[in-house]
């Protein structure tokens, strides 16, 4: 995935959008996640004052989902779903491997929806169905 | 001319083990043999032990050949499959694999059969009917259709969808919503996203009669951002319903204007509770909201809205369409129609399983499912998502429908069926329990957000060995103020894999000092 790099000035293009938009917070955040790749400490009241809400609110939303992050992306996104469908097919081994090899650049998740084929994983965007540490290594940059 | 039509799953399941490969191995090897086709990316029919199924129109039948790897598919062209000739991963008219025959799909009928973007396709097997049908009926009329026809929420409450649109039909409000809650966050559960991604002309005119019957101008349809593929298929297919009137103004010509969105969830589990999913739509922090008042009276932004799951929506076409006595003919008691059970975790033949309530466990899991994929035996099934009990191979000749599960100590919730072989250690699964919804908890109610913890560190003891009659009956203790005093069902429900484990399970509860370090 290639990401824009932050300026004031390109976050506020990515607001513009939603200027109308009710209940325009989660929204937008997750705009500037997909073009930055995070979501940078100075864009919190950036976000607050073009919205009229307060700081509170949107680090409240940042800090709430899993998905929205507040440090930049790593080279890699590797997420292992470790629910129970995959856990009986031994998701768990494969996150500790995973996560000796790649290390932070792996992240737990909780299900993809591909619960018949498992373990699942997700490497850069892309859904890995009966994914073994090759499949991953073999998916990654 | 009539070019070989080869249908290859575009479903991200069957993308996820090599889909895209075998198409551009097919399509290379055509076009070095110059011989025309033509490649449709139709959704998954759910047999995913045979994914990817390539299908190959031949005459009225189509010849399926799975699983399919990219390497096989100049042994395909030798076998002449474009004609259906023999081969060893072939199975024949897909239609008759008895894994299929024996289903009765309703909600699911479409599903894997074309392009899921082709409104044409959409229009000859059947899309449409209902929504033409409920143009003519009442908002009254329509309402009755479903009440009568015994549905209920598929999401996992069960809640009779009748009801819940006659409410928001009577509420008086300037402006009304459909939220469809496609926030499948239940592992094992996996049939909103391959309807979506498979069929996704059946959500918007289920949703769109909704609006209809109940007078609503503005739906969304909130998925969670763990698929990715449902949300862009789901996009495309507002665009193209717009195109062709089913959404916008004035919906095939009629006076009812009903317009649709996709939001995104952003991967909290909790924002699959609906007052949790209405906050999140809101953009705010998915805390659940206090009960009541009922989001039929007051939802998003305060308006009356209608939530229901993917599935329910879905089941609504054929009910309009052929009558609500058709469908309640299917099912058993109170559980009337079909459900879509998903079969998954350590299974042989995992995928989609659409029939009537009232199949057994057993018939389930090892009928369909065939055992498990290790080839070990079962020890455990876990049914209804993360919050669902587990039973063991004692419990096959269970009803599975909403009372009987109920009765059992479990519940149906989504219909997701998971199964554990012999290696799986409940305790270890007891615990789980409590750790993801510890993670996954909003926060706002002490019994999760605390009980929660505890839980599971209550449980380590047990696991070490330590003082583990007082732990048990301490852990049992904190499940019924867990399942009391809990503001919504992950709280309320966490207890119930956790007491479904003790109870069916106690060997992996007792003498643990024995196989831990």
């Amino acid at each position: 995935m290639k990401y824009a790099t932050w300026s004031k000035s390109a976050g506020l293009a990515v607001l513009e959008p939603f200027r109308d938009e009710p209940g325009p917070v989660l929204i937008s955040l997750q705009a500037l996640q997909r073009e930055f790749g995070y979501i940078p400490a100075e864009a919190v009241a950036i976000v607050a004052n073009f919205f009229n809400v307060s700081r509170a609110d949107v680090h409240g939303v940042l800090t709430f989902y899993e998905d929205l992050s507040s440090s930049p992306p790593l080279p890699n996104e590797i997420h292992v779903c470790i629910a129970e469908a995959c856990q009986a097919v031994g998701s768990r081994s494969l996150e500790k491997a995973l996560k000796l090899a790649h290390g932070e650049q792996v992240r737990d998740v909780f299900c993809f929806g591909n619960c018949a084929l498992g373990p699942a994983a997700m490497v850069n965007g892309v859904l890995i169905g009966r994914a073994t540490p090759e499949k991953i290594a073999a998916a990654m940059k | 001319m009539n070019f070989a039509k080869v249908f290859v799953p575009g479903d991200s399941a069957a993308v996820s083990v090599g889909a895209d490969d075998v198409v551009a191995e097919i399509t290379r090897l055509a076009k070095a043999a110059d011989i025309q086709i033509e490649i449709v990316r139709n959704g998954t029919r759910g047999v995913f032990w045979l994914e990817p199924l390539v299908e190959v129109q031949v005459g009225e039948k189509r010849i399926g050949y799975g699983p399919i790897k990219g390497d096989d598919v100049a042994g395909l062209f030798e076998a002449q499959f474009l004609k259906g000739g023999s081969h060893e991963l072939c199975i024949g008219n897909v239609e008759d694999l008895p894994w299929l025959a024996k289903q009765d799909r309703v909600t699911f009928r479409r599903v894997g059969l074309n392009d899921p973007l082709s409104m044409s396709d959409y229009e000859a097997h059947g899309g449409l009917i209902g929504l033409r049908r409920a143009l003519k009926l009442s908002g009254e009329e329509i309402v009755a259709e479903v009440l009568e026809s015994g549905l209920r929420g598929r999401g996992g409450a069960g809640f009779p969808a009748g009801i819940k649109w006659r409410t928001v039909l009577d509420a008086q409000s300037d402006l009304k919503y459909l939220c469809c809650n496609a926030d499948e966050g239940d592992s094992g559960t996996f049939a909103d996203r391959i309807l979506i991604e498979g069929d996704p002309f059946t959500l918007i005119e289920g949703m769109a009669i909704a609006a209809i019957a109940v007078g609503a101008t503005q739906g969304i349809v909130y998925t969670r951002s763990e698929y990715p593929t449902a949300i862009a298929k789901l996009n495309a297919a507002i665009a193209i319903a717009c195109e062709h009137g089913l959404l916008g103004k004035n919906i095939l010509g009629s006076n009812f204007e009903f317009n649709l969105k996709v939001r995104s969830g952003a991967g909290s589990y909790v924002c699959g509770e609906e007052t949790a999913m209405l906050e999140s739509i809101e953009g705010k922090r998915g805390v659940v909201r206090s009960k009541p008042p009922l989001p039929a009276i007051s939802g998003l932004f305060g308006k009356p809205t209608v939530i229901n799951n993917v599935l329910t929506f879905s089941s609504v076409p054929a009910i309009i369409s052929e009558g609500a006595s058709a469908y309640k003919s299917r099912g058993v008691g109170r559980s009337l129609g079909t459900q879509v059970f998903q079969l998954g975790g350590n299974v042989k033949c995992g995928g989609i399983v659409e029939t009537g309530f009232g199949i057994t466990l057993g018939e389930l899991v090892s009928g369909y499912g065939g055992g498990t994929l290790t080839g070990k035996p079962i020890k455990a099934v876990q049914i209804g998502g993360p919050l669902g009990a587990y039973f063991s191979p004692k419990n096959f000749d269970l009803s599975m429908d909403y009372e009987s599960l109920l009765a059992a100590g479990g519940m149906l919730g989504h219909g997701g069926v998971v199964i554990f072989d012999t290696e799986v250690d409940l305790a270890i699964q007891a615990k789980f329990a409590m750790e993801f919804c510890a993670i996954e908890s909003c926060g706002k109610c002490t019994p999760c957000r605390l009980g929660s913890t505890r839980g599971a560190e209550t449980i380590q003891e047990i696991i070490e060995g330590h003082n583990v009659a007082a732990n048990k009956k301490l852990l049992l203790d904190l499940c019924e103020v867990m399942t009391d005093g809990s503001l919504c069902a992950m709280g309320g429900l966490t207890p119930m894999p956790v007491k479904s484990a003790m109870i069916n399970f106690p060997g992996d509860f007792e003498n643990r000092s024995a196989v831990t370090k």
